[in-house]
């Protein structure tokens, strides 16, 4: 039995049909990340998870409970917003501790989760600050911190890291990380970031325009997509796409990630030109335009000095190599 | 620095600019109050001159105070006022917020059914209200007027709150359901002190024409003990001899409650609000 499964979702707004039909299981203490390109349902899966979106068709069942029709409150969540949302009214205390007196908690009992949760996230110093006192990075913390203190069944994240500047999104990126292991609860989290999936999943669910795509753990989707959205869309940069044929396979297109294509001064199989270089230190990307296979990105370790213009040849490493089908489908 | 100059420069300007302007509103309103403290012969011989000892006199003041009722047509005043602004900013904000919040079926057509009252003035109706008043026993009462006030201004309330309450962030409401909040909770303490500006706009632009209106009061509410303040400054307007001194002292005692008013709402206008709820 799963901590979350929702069968045969379904969501319209009018005559638009946003999510077609999800079939999903999430396991007890599994961090499931939900990735697809920008519009394609992912917060509006989210939304239904909690209640704060109505299911056209289908159910949702959280801990073996149907909840398909319990308002957000009852189905003991607790969602993490992009935005923040603290209660610009409350200090961080009462932010923090607001769920729990709606539920008619005992005040000891409320004070005593508070504390916990500050001291998990370091909000010590915080805790009577309003919400307008504090730095971007320290209200997200004390979002998550008001998520922890429900001790809720499942965890819903949208987003919660866009907002913040690249440091502080790693350092609260580990700090998920460990709160996840710490409390061992199931968690939904929603990213259209690379990273941020491939590092914080357990199980990633590729979405694309209201359906599924394929779920698994990150190296399952990295090393084995099942089409080419999945595997263009698992790493960065993105996969090469080649024109099988003209390589004299069998397969309509080939795709290979730009690690796995070899590039030489000499010749190579590809024969093209550099178009642009980015060095970047501990890897250089070079983008080649290649003689009928179009724009290729290679993926070198280290540094090297490759100029543009200069003629080069690329060979694709075959055993690493994914064939699709004309429909986009894995040829196993 | 030659930066800073020219800022200097535009400040100064923009700073004549809204000058002149003041001076120019507040301008009848310093001629009635100066004229109210004159004596009826210094009005007429220098209207616009600052009452000297010569010219000081007191005789409006205590004209107004002694003849009619006129305590009570200031609080009648203030009661409708106040009773008839608290409806409009109630109902005003409950009906904008379920228009922006929730989707219902006719959520459109609701909306400008009720921004319809914008466009087509309530005085049309008058012969209506009347009849309705009467049937229901409500002549001669500040209920009457409060009711039609609150009529009178809600379609404004509502159309300006549901633009701003559309603003308000979903993800804090949201937050407050998850969190068990009942929709009132979320929509007293998380939606309103957010659109408090909006409300306090609102507030103003109700409370002036309720408190200057003539119409409504002459027509529902004549009667001596629910006269409002501006029902009752009529007496000393007669139709051979106005007696100014009384008039001008009037209007200068009514305007204060107004100024007084908008001193409150001014200040949430101008109060830097709940910075930092989101982002
Ligand atoms: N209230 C609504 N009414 C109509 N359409 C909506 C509504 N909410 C969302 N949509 C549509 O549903 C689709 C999915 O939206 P959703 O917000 O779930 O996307 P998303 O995957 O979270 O995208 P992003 O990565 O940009 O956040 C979009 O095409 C959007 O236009
Ligand atoms: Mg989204």
């Amino acid at each position: 039995m799963g901590a979350l499964t929702l069968s045969n979702v379904t969501k319209s707004f009018g005559a638009t049909d946003v999510i077609k039909g999800v079939d999903l299981e999430v396991n007890e203490g599994e961090f499931c990340v939900f990735v697809g390109p920008s519009g394609c349902g992912k917060s509006t899966l989210l939304r239904i998870i909690a209640g704060l979106e109505d299911a056209s068709g289908g159910a949702v069942t959280i801990d073996g409970r149907d909840v398909t029709l319990l308002p957000p409150a009852k189905r003991e969540i607790a969602m993490v917003f992009q935005s923040y949302a603290l209660y610009p009214h409350l200090s961080v205390r009462d932010n923090m501790g607001l769920a729990l007196k709606q539920a008619g908690v005992a005040r000891a009992e409320i004070a005593a989760a508070t504390d916990r949760a500050a001291g998990m996230l370091a909000l010590g110093p915080l805790m009577d600050r309003r919400p307008a006192e504090l730095s971007g990075g320290q209200r997200q913390r004390v979002a998550i911190g008001r998520a922890i203190v429900r001790t809720p069944k499942l965890f819903l994240f949208d987003e919660p890291l866009s907002n913040l500047d690249a440091a502080l999104r790693v350092q609260t990126r580990i700090e998920i990380a460990r709160l996840h292991r710490d409390l061992g609860a199931t968690m939904v989290y929603v990213t259209h970031d690379q990273v941020e999936a491939m590092t914080l999943a357990d199980r990633i669910v590729v979405l694309r325009a209201g359906r599924v795509e394929q779920v698994g753990a990150p190296m399952e989707l990295y090393n084995d997509p099942a089409n080419t959205f999945v595997a263009g869309f698992i790493g960065s940069p993105q996969m090469n796409f080649l024109k099988a044929g003209a390589l004299g396979m069998r397969s309509d297109s080939m795709g290979v990630r730009p690690e796995h294509l070899a590039i030489s001064r000499g010749t190579g199989q590809i024969a093209g030109k550099i178009s642009h270089v980015e060095k970047l230190g501990g890897e250089t990307l070079v983008y080649v335009m290649t003689d009928g296979q179009g724009l290729l990105t290679v993926r070198l370790f280290g540094e090297h000095d490759y100029t543009v213009d200069e003629a080069v040849g690329l060979t694709p490493d075959l055993s690493r190599a994914f064939h699709f089908d004309a429909a986009g489908l894995r040829m196993r | 620095m030659a930066q800073a100059r020219s800022h200097f420069g535009r400040s100064i300007a923009a700073h004549a600019v809204l000058l002149t302007y003041t001076v120019i509103a507040l301008f009848p309103v310093f001629v009635i109050v100066i004229n109210s403290f004159k004596s009826r012969k210094a009005i007429f011989s220098e209207p616009l001159a600052v009452p000297t000892p010569a010219t000081f006199d007191l005789i409006g003041y205590a004209t107004v105070l002694k003849q009619g009722d006129f305590f009570q047509y200031f609080q009648n005043s203030m009661i409708v006022t106040v009773a008839s602004l608290f409806f409009v900013l109630l109902f005003g904000a409950m009906a904008a917020f379920a228009l922006s919040e929730y989707r219902f079926r006719g959520n459109l057509m609701m909306g400008l059914y009720l921004a319809l009252g914008i466009m087509i003035p309530i005085r049309l109706g008058t012969v209506a209200i009347l009849q309705m008043m009467v049937a229901s026993g409500l002549v001669n009462t500040l209920a009457a007027l409060i009711l039609v006030y609150t009529a009178q201004g809600l379609p404004l309330a509502v159309f300006i709150l549901s633009e701003f309450m559309k603003q308000v962030s979903d993800d804090l409401k949201n937050a407050g359901r998850i969190d068990g909040l009942s929709e009132y909770r979320i929509f007293f303490t998380l939606v309103l002190p957010l659109v408090r500006p909006a409300m306090a706009t609102v507030a103003v632009f109700t409370m002036i024409p309720i408190w200057n209106d003539l119409w409504f009061p002459l027509i529902l509410a004549p009667a001596e003990s629910v006269k409002t303040i501006t029902l009752g400054s009529q007496v000393f307007i007669g139709q051979f001899v106005t007696n100014w001194n009384a008039v001008l002292a009037a209007l200068s005692l009514a305007i204060l409650p107004v100024l007084v008013m908008y001193l409150i709402f001014s200040r949430q206008l101008i109060r830097g609000i709940t910075a930092g709820a989101v982002k």
